[in-house]
């Protein structure tokens, strides 16, 4: 136990910077490299690095299982839904210039909403499949 | 260089028998494969590549080696048949490289297609100054949807391959107990 202190504490000051630097990732992709593949894996690897140190229990109580498992489906939704509403509003299928008042604006929405798509199904992913290999391994 | 290192890599990975060695060697070699991609200018590739190949994918071969035997078993033969057949379909693939435009030729077919007009309009369309994120989630966005789909049916799948043993894991626990 107190041979981790320096591991745990290490841990808990660098987390907060890692779950930014993912939403960093999401949310810049736009201007740089990164985009939701990415983030979705460094969001997973924040969980993953938590389960390492403080044990399963903790990593389960911020990201409980359920949720985790949920979140696959979710994601491949919310890109398809993305899809089905332009579809709705009178386009082709994810073609995203109509879901705000002028074309461009659509389109940073419609990619906007598509990557969240895929930070949730990568990171919901990757956290449900490291829990499954942990939870066997006990 | 980094190649050599990557063959260097790739040759301890053959050698090495300790599972544990082979799934560290396995990061390593995403690791310089990222360097690779970033000397490539391909940047959101080597992230992908960094992230996925030397981060995640390191702890889930470890995660499985947690359940399994750690150490590879000797072959009892050697199988000649199966060199033979990856040493030739190796040279033909280096053979098929050969008849490609040299690396970076502006002129190769792959720049004339539709290329140009991304470079030239996707900022303008879509207002995303990124043109590699703009391909991927807005003119290609169907692949990305299909990628996403890939993703979702693998983790369904291992989830329910993993949760169904666990399942019944717990029935034999349960008889035991009842015996």
């Amino acid at each position: 136990m107190s041979l981790d202190l320096i591991l745990r504490v290490g841990t808990k000051l660098v987390l907060p910077f890692i779950l930014l630097f993912a939403l960093y990732v999401q949310f810049h992709g736009d201007y740089g490299p990164g985009g939701g593949f990415q983030a979705g894996v460094i969001v997973a690897s924040v969980i993953i690095l938590l389960s390492i140190t403080f044990g399963l229990d903790a990593a389960h109580r911020i990201a409980p299982q359920p949720l985790v498992e949920r979140m696959i489906p979710l994601g491949v939704l919310i890109y398809a839904g993305t899809g089905v509403a332009g579809l709705i509003l009178g386009k082709n299928y994810l073609d995203y210039s109509v879901l705000s008042h002028d074309a461009v604006h659509g389109h940073e929405l419609g990619v906007f909403l598509v990557e969240a798509g895929v930070l949730v199904t990568v990171a919901g992913t990757m956290t449900a499949l490291f829990y499954a290999f942990a939870e066997r391994g006990r | 260089m980094l190649l050599t290192l990557l063959a260097v890599v790739t040759m301890a990975i053959v050698r090495q028998r300790s599972l544990f060695g082979v799934a560290i060697l396995a990061g390593i070699y995403s690791f310089v494969m990222a360097s690779v991609l970033i000397v490539l200018d391909a940047v959101d590739v080597a992230m992908t590549e960094a992230s996925v190949g030397a981060g995640v994918s390191t702890v889930l071969l470890l995660a499985t080696l947690h359940l399994i035997n750690s150490t590879e078993t000797r072959p009892i033969r050697r199988n000649l048949l199966a060199l033979f057949f990856s040493v030739g379909t190796g040279a033909i693939l280096v053979w098929g490289t050969l008849i490609l435009p040299p690396f970076g030729t502006p002129d190769a077919a792959i720049h004339k297609h539709v290329a140009p007009r991304y470079i030239a309009d996707s900022v303008k369309e879509t207002g995303i100054p990124n043109v590699v994120t703009s391909i991927l989630a807005d003119y290609r966005g169907y692949d990305t949807l299909g990628e996403t789909t890939v993703i979702f049916t693998a983790g369904i799948g291992v989830l329910l391959l993993l949760h169904r043993a666990r399942r019944r894991g717990r029935a034999v626990d349960e008889a035991e107990d009842r015996g």
